[in-house]
Formats: C-alpha cells, structure tokens, sequence
C-alpha cells in the first residue's frame, strides 16, 4: 500500500479548510472568494496544454485555437438564433408572424447543408494536414544537433527511462537537452499506459509487446510535469514523472551524475522494480541495460532474441 | 464448501466499509417500504397481472422508465461521491476513498449510467410511444419485449449484487484489457461486468429486432416509410443500430470471458493476444452506441418541436436524410476513440475526418428545429424548456467533439477532463434532456395524468444550470492538463475549479430531487391532473388520437394515414378519430406470461453463478431458464378476444370522458 499515504480520518471539511488559513473574518472572505473563482481567471498561465513550451505542443494549441474559431462561424449563429427564435415567436406574442403550415423552403435548406459541409471541408482538410504534420512517430529535426534516443518502460506504477546512448536508466525522472530532438520509444512490462508530458507533446498509448513512437523538441529549459494519461490500476494516480529540460552542458553532468550515483539495472534489479507495485521515488541506474526495451518486447511476443532477429 | 459457494466467502462481503454497508441498508429497506406499501393496500395481484406479467408495450415501457430513474440514483450516489472525492483529494490529503473504492465507483457509474439507465429510459419511451405513433396494437413479439425487460432488470439487479457480494471492477467502463484480464483482476469484478452487460445487451438485442420488425411491418395502412413520425423514424435507425452492434458487444465479452475463464489468450500481454483489439471491437459497438442513444432523444425533440410550435417540423425529408446519414457514419469512426494508440497519420485523418463528417447532418437537425420554431407559436410547456435547454448545450457539446475528432488536438485532449467533460456535455445535454422532455412528453399518455409544470419547470432549470457549473469546469481543467479517473493530485490550481464541478453536482441532485417531486405530487393530485382529452398538447401524431392512458388494444379502429402528422390532419379535416362510422371488430390481444419475468429472475441465477464460480447454480439456473422458455413456447393458448360488444363499451366510455374534458 505505498502508493497510497492514506489518512484516515480527514474529513470533508478539510477541503475548506485549506482556503480558511487566516483567522480574521476578512482574510477568510478573501479567500472565500478564491472558492468562489474570482482567481480562477487569473489562473491563465496555469492552462499546462495553453502553454507550451516546445514546437509540437505550439502546435496543437494554434490547432485548438483555429479550430475552435472556425466551428464558433456556425455554433454561435444557432445559439443566438435558438434563444432568438424562441423569444420572437413565443405564443404570446401578437406581433411575430404565424405561419401554422410553413415548413419547407428550398433556399434554406441548401444554406443548412452548404453552410457546416463548407466548414466541415475546412476542417477536414486542416485536419488532413496537421495529422501529418503532427504525427508523433514523425521524426523532428532541430537545430543541425543529433536526435537523442530514449526508450520509455511503463510499469506498476513508475515510469522507467532507458538511455540506449548513455548507457544510463533512471525511474520517475527523464532529462534531455532544449532544442534537441528526442525521440522516445514505448513499451509496458504491464497494463496500458499513455506516455504524456502535456506542456511539451501530445500523448501516445504504452502496450506491452509493442513499440510506439513520440518525438519532441523543448524550446526552453524548465521542469514539466509527465504522468500517465491512461488509467492503469491502484497506483495510476501517482504515476507521475518530472520532464526536465536543460541546456547541453546542465545535460551532461546530469548524465554524469547519474552515471557515477547509479547502480546497475541488471535482471535482479529490473526485477525488484517491476514487481514493486507501487508508485516509486526517482531512482538511478548505471550502466542501463540498452537491450532492455527490445527485451520486454520479445518478451510478450515470443520473438527469437535479437541477436537472431537481424534480418 | 466450494462446490456450495464457489469463490464466495463470508470475508467477499464488506461488512467493514460504512459506505457500502450504508447504501445496501438505505436500499434493502426502500425495497422493504416498497414492499409493505404494495402489502398494506394489497396490490400484490394487480402488480402481478398489471405490470410484472404484462406483455403490453405500454405497461413494458412504464417499467423500463421506472427501472431507469431508479437506476439514475444509483449512478448519481455515484457521481456524487466522485465529486466529493476529487475535491478533497489535493495532496496530502488522500481523500475519503482510497483507489480500491474509487475505482469500483468510477466503472460502476460509467456502466450504469450507459446501460442501465440511458438504454432504460431510451427503450422505455420507445416502448410508450412507437407502436401508437404507427398506430399498431401492440409491438411485433410481445413476449419478447417483456423478456427483454427481464433480462434488462435481471443486469441491473446483477450490477447491484457487486456492492454486497464481492466488489465490481475497477477498470473503468470500457474495461481495456490487459487490465480487465485475470492476471491483473484477479478478484470477481470484471466478472460482474461481464455477465450483466452480456444479460442485458442480449435483452437489447432482442428489443432490436422486435423493434425492427414492428416498424418495418406493422404500420397502420398509408403509412408509408417517409410518413413516420421523427421519433419512430430515430427509433427505427436505433434499432438498426442496435442489431448491427450489439452482437460486437456480445463477442467480445464473451472472448474476456473466455480469457478469464478458460484461460484462453485473445486479450492477453502474452499468449499472442492482442489489447488493440478489445479496444477496437469495444469502440465498433461502442461508437454506434452513443447514436442509439442520442438518436431517440433527437426524435423526442423534433416530436416536441414540432407540437409546440404548432407547427409541421421544418425539413421533414431533410430531418430523415440526417437520420440515416448519422446511423450509416456512427460506424465509421470508432477509431477516434485512441488516435494515441500508434495508428498511423493517414488513419487517424481518416477517422478523423469521417467523425467530422457526422456534424453535417447533426448540423443540419439543428437548423431543421430552428426553423421548425421560425414562424411558430412557441409554448413555453417543460417538454420544450428541454429542447431549447438541449439546442443550446448540444451544440457546445458537438463543437467540442469536432475539436476532439482533431488527432492533432486529441493528442492532448484525449483521455483528459475536457473529454469527460464533453461526452457529458453531449449525453446529459443530449440523451438526457431528450428523456427528460420525452417524460414530460409522454407521461400524460401513458399514465393519464399530466405532469406538474411548476415542479418541471424547477427541475429543468436546475439541471440546465448545475449542467454547466459542474461541467464547464471540468473543460478548464483539461487544459490545465488533469486527466481522468484520478484518485488524487499534487495541483493546487486544479482545487477550486473541482470544488466548483461539486456545487454543480449538487444543484443537479436538486433537479433530479424536483424530478422525483414533480412524479409523486402529480400522481398524488391526479384528479387535478387527469388528461381526458388524449391529446392535451395539441399533438401532431397518431399516439394523440387515442386516450391517455390508451385502451389495452390501443386504437378500435386501425387508423387510416395520408399525410404526415396523421392526427394533425385528422384534426384539421374534422374530428379525426372520435368520429366513427365503421361498426367495432373483435380484437385480439396477447395473454398475460410470466415466463418473461421467469426466465429473466433465473438469468440473475445464471450470472451470480458464473461470477462466483457457483457450477450447481449455473447449471439449475440455466435448465429454468430453458424449462420456462420451453413452457411457453408449447402454450397453445397465448391470446385472447375482446369481443366487440365490450370493445363498443370501452370506446363509448371514452370518448364520454373525452367529451367531458
């Protein structure tokens, strides 16, 4: 039950509680005023997927965006028109004109079909293009730097960093420089997950037995938080991650850091780990097992090993 | 002790969680109040040959409707406890539900709210309303209909049972393996799941093709097709629906259960088996579902429309062509359901645009109501306080699908609030309210007894409003990036937007608590209320032709249709159906059986004994089930004669009281 701190014992009331630190009446109205979502909306820089912090995740917000403005050309209409209509011609109202049989019209209805097939057609076409463009197993380039390889392992209920190129491995924490390339690749040793660092990309499904794709840039150094998107059981809550984007040199003493502070993710260890089912602290690993993704994956699909799969 | 109880122990029941052991109490003595009631005015009999045996379309749909508003309070408790739940549960604080609970509540209200009171109240009102409006006497196979109910109450029932024995699954509602298989559940849950979704869906099933069968065959003559009432028209592609995709459901619980249960590997991490495909096969009846749900409620609302403006609805042609675009296009975009699962970009643009497509003609259904206003005489009556609450929350709910059939947006979109906000925003805005105005519609029909509009009138607004403060926050919440189903979270900022959604619960149990008022004060002041006329919102269709309640045998006289809006014609022409001619004809009228309400009490054996490996119950449950239906199948005597002497009498008294009114 590590995953869990539970307290038993706290009641509802501790919700409240929380916004009722002062003890002056006019510091609990204050913050009874944060209840009542007055600083909601001052919470702007808060919307994680409306602030993104790398190319792919600037994109799919200006797609949230357009969308949404093309789709608002027809919705606000019917909404405007609905609560129009249906004030004008009430039955009270002895100046709306009545007209008890009118039901058809030609020039109407071509405008109903015309008018949400024509946004629909732009829509489509925008969608066409920037599920290419944003298609997650696309490779990305950056600036001229070389892609940095990271193989992603979801397990019950932690997160395992593999870097092939590093010979290193870390739990609950991934690194990476800004500006580079990272192309992660997934799998699960248990149930599905959903591989998801919102401030920087969109999210992909972890299966076991197989391998998926994401590949992101960070534009800025920073700490963002990753978690699993796709419920996984008791522990799913606490599967969270911390994405850390720093600059190539913070990078490479982070890699030596784990290198030196590591101990080695051999069978034994990854075995403690994955049976572990618990939500897990940041852990790190040296040297760390590069063959280990491919690994798993035979694993479930009763592949030969690699070494007799070269071909 | 095995081969007597299977997997049941006595430590299976969870004597130790208050909250558990408080709901079944509150539920056992509701259930023992009821019970006393019926004993104190000794209506034992009258429910036994009235309601429990009936194999009347309209008393099958009264229970439907019941079974599902009771329902809805179960699912509600649950979504209650969601709420409350996420808005303690910032770190530290654990909240009051540890995962092992909350897990069950989330899979639980999802599974109910879908199936066992969605599909209740959708089925229930097909049942009032479709074979009057066609001017049938009764649905195609009406043993059927009434083992379809049964075997519906038998999954509810079955449902119920995980609070007391066992627990339910924890896997959500869609129950994706590689979670839902037995190396993960090991613990009786999923098998719930299971067995009452395969009870019910084969109840469903059934409703299809007698559905089916009585609209394409037993339409009063001059009933052409593109004469249909709306709402019969939307009942129709339901049942289209229904027929083509429950038989999905069927086989891919049924290859869980086989995973489960014969250690087979269709699912499984290993063994070959193969997740994506449960997840496929779950959506490809899963998608076509959201339509046979929303499908009726959309005809309620042109029906509504329609009569309350006092007005033929605009784009009749337009409004059928819609219709079977949506049904034809629900089965072609289930893939939006996991863009992220890897498919590649062609794909997901692919279904993507596919589910685009679907808001042409959801669109155009829109305009049609719209226009069907234009030029009216709107009557603000509850039925319709619901549409126009409807069109306007409907169309955000669709504008957020669109946006959600973006792969490119539901990268990081899916599987957060924003999603669980919008298909709430487009069930309860859409399914929802459609019941609701249906009920309000219908209830003076079916009962005779109108609805107190005042207490409407409360419940409407308090539902409209607690719809958009419990879920507007839930959209702001996914773009601050929480997902859903959890249990807890470390963001501070998430906090008042969840104790916001929490209030926005609370002001819908009021609308649910009016609800349950607005039932009871009516039926208590029925005399006040009694509808005499059959016809007291100025209808346009054939079920209005008739008395509310209607005769058991529903029209004397099979009514004669030329045009659209049959009954509005008539009245237009003069007196329409009260003015008879014609001499009265026996008629001849199916039997009461309880071998529909038998066989579905015998499944509840059937799937308590497959969930706790109980072989001997399987085994006896399955041989009644199949002793009753052999019984009735070998009945010589299923029907009986109303001569026309009393037909005579019957119609007289009637229209008598029509004429009072």
């Amino acid at each position: 039950m590590s995953y869990l701190k539970h307290r038993p014992g706290k009641s509802v009331a501790s919700v409240f509680r929380r916004f009722t630190p002062g003890k002056s009446r006019l510091a609990r109205l204050r913050s009874a005023s944060v209840v009542l979502g007055f600083a909601l909306l001052l919470a702007g820089c808060r919307f994680v997927v409306l602030d993104p912090s790398g190319p792919i995740a600037a994109k799919e917000k200006q797609l949230i965006l357009i969308s949404t403005a093309l789709m608002l050309l027809v919705v606000l209409p019917v909404i405007i028109l609905t609560l129009i209509f249906a004030f004008w011609y009430r039955a009270s109202n002895t100046r709306a004109n009545a007209m008890p049989t009118w039901a058809h019209s030609n020039a109407i209805e071509v405008v109903v079909w015309t008018v949400p097939l024509l946004i629909v057609i732009t829509l489509g076409w925008l969608a066409w293009t920037t599920t290419h463009a944003l298609d997650p197993y696309r490779p990305l380039e950056g600036n001229g730097t070389p892609t940095l390889e990271i193989d992603v392992v979801a397990l019950d209920w932690k997160w395992l960093f593999v870097y092939p190129g590093e010979n290193i491995a870390t739990v609950n924490e991934v690194a990476f420089p800004v500006d580079t390339p990272v192309r992660f690749q997934i799998t699960s040793d248990t149930v599905m997950n959903s591989f998801f660092i919102p401030g920087l990309a969109g999210q992909i499904y972890a299966m076991a037995g197989m391998r998926t794709e994401l590949s992101l840039i960070a534009n800025k150094p920073g700490t963002f938080g990753g978690l699993s998107a796709n419920y996984s059981g008791a522990g799913f809550s606490g599967m969270r991650f911390k994405a850390l984007a720093m600059s190539p040199g913070d990078f490479d003493a982070w890699t030596r850091k784990v290198a030196a502070s590591g101990r080695p993710l051999d069978t034994a260890a990854f075995d403690d780990l994955a049976k572990d089912k618990s939500n897990s602290p940041v852990v790190y690993y040296a040297p760390g097992n590069p063959g280990l993704l491919q690994g798993l994956i035979n694993k479930y699909r009763h592949a030969p090993p690699p070494a007799h799969a070269g071909h | 002790m095995n081969l007597i109880f299977g997997k049941l122990t006595l430590e299976q029941i969870p004597y130790n969680e208050p909250i558990i052991m408080g709901a079944v109490g509150g539920a056992a003595l509701l259930v023992l109040a009821v019970v006393a009631v019926i004993t104190w005015y000794g209506r034992w009999h009258w429910l036994w040959s009235e309601y429990l045996t009936s194999v009347d379309h309209k008393k099958i749909g009264i229970m439907y409707i019941l079974l599902g508003l009771v329902m809805l309070l179960r699912g509600f408790a649950d979504a209650i406890m969601m709420r409350i739940q996420q808005a303690m549960a910032l770190s530290p604080n654990p909240g009051y539900l540890p995962p092992h609970h909350y897990d069950q509540i989330f899979s639980a209200h999802g599974v109910i709210m879908i199936f066992f009171v969605a599909m209740p109240l959708v089925v229930g009102l097909m049942n009032i309303a479709v074979p009057l409006q066609i001017g049938a006497r009764d649905v195609a196979f009406p043993f059927l209909n009434s083992l379809s109910f049964w075997l519906t109450f038998s999954g509810a029932i079955l449902v119920n049972a995980s609070l007391i024995f066992g627990e339910f699954a924890k896997t959500g509602w869609a129950a994706y393996p590689p979670l839902s298989e037995l190396s993960f559940s090991p613990d009786v849950g999923v098998d719930y799941y299971i067995w009452s979704l395969q009870i019910s869906g084969i109840g469903t099933l059934l409703t299809g093709v007698n559905f089916l069968t009585t609209i394409l065959r037993m339409r009063a003559p001059g009933m052409k097709m593109m004469r249909m009432p709306i709402f019969t028209w939307t009942a129709f592609c339901t049942n289209v629906l229904i027929v083509a995709a429950f038989p999905i459901l069927t086989v891919t619980l049924a290859l869980l259960g086989l995973d489960r249960y014969a250690g087979m590997h269709f699912f499984t991490n290993d063994g070959g088996g193969e997740q994506m495909m449960y997840v496929n096969l779950f959506w490809a009846w899963g998608h076509p579902e959201v339509y046979i749900l929303v499908l009726p409620a959309f005809g309620v609302f042109s029906e509504v429309v329609a009569t309350f403006s006092g007005k033929p609805l605009f784009g009749y042609k337009s409004m059928v062509w819609a219709t079977i675009a949506i049904t034809f296009f629900s089965f072609v975009v289930w893939l939006h359901h996991f863009f992220t699962m890897g498919a590649g970009a062609n794909v997901n643009a692919f279904f993507g645009i596919a589910t685009m497509i679907i808001a042409v003609p959801t669109g155009v259904k829109m305009f049609n109501w719209l226009f069907t206003m234009f030029r009216g005489r709107v009557r603000f009556s509850v039925p319709m306080l619901w549409t126009i609450g409807f069109m306007i929350t409907f169309t955000i709910g669709g504008m957020t699908g669109v946006l959600l059939a973006m792969p490119g947006a539901d990268f990081v979109l899916h599987n957060s609030l924003f999603l669980v906000a919008h298909f709430h925003n487009t069930i309860i805005g859409g399914v929802v309210f459609g019941m609701f105005a249906g009920l309000n519609y219908w209830f003076p029909k079916a009962t005779g007894i109108r609805l107190s509009e005042p207490l409407g009138r409360a419940s409407f607004w308090c539902w409209l409003v607690g719809f958009y403060v419990a879920f507007m926050p839930l959209y702001v919440l996914g773009f601050m990036g929480m997902t859903r189903r959890l249990n807890h979270y470390d963001n501070p900022d998430w906090q008042p937007w969840l104790v916001l959604a929490g209030f926005g619960v609370a002001i819908i149990a009021l609308g649910i608590l009016f609800s349950i008022l607005q039932i009871a004060w009516s039926i208590w002041k029925r005399d006040e209320l009694r509808d005499l006329s059959g016809d007291p919102w100025d209808g346009r269709t054939l079920e209005w032709a008739t008395s509310s309640p209607p005769p058991i045998y529903n029209f004397a006289e099979t009514p004669r249709v030329t045009e659209i809006d049959a009954w509005a014609n008539m009245k237009a022409d003069g007196g329409g159906m009260f003015v008879r001619s014609t001499p009265y004809y026996d008629i001849h009228l199916p039997k009461n059986t309880a071998a529909g309400l038998l066989i579905g009490l015998f499944s509840i054996g059937l799937g308590f004994g497959l969930v706790w490996h109980i072989w001997w119950m399987v085994g006896l449950s399955a041989l009644a089930m199949l002793a009753a239906l052999l019984h009735r199948l070998f009945q010589d005597e299923i029907a009986f004669i109303i001569p026309a002497a009393e037909v005579k009498d019957m119609e007289m008294q009637r229209l008598e009281g029509a004429g009072r009114s």
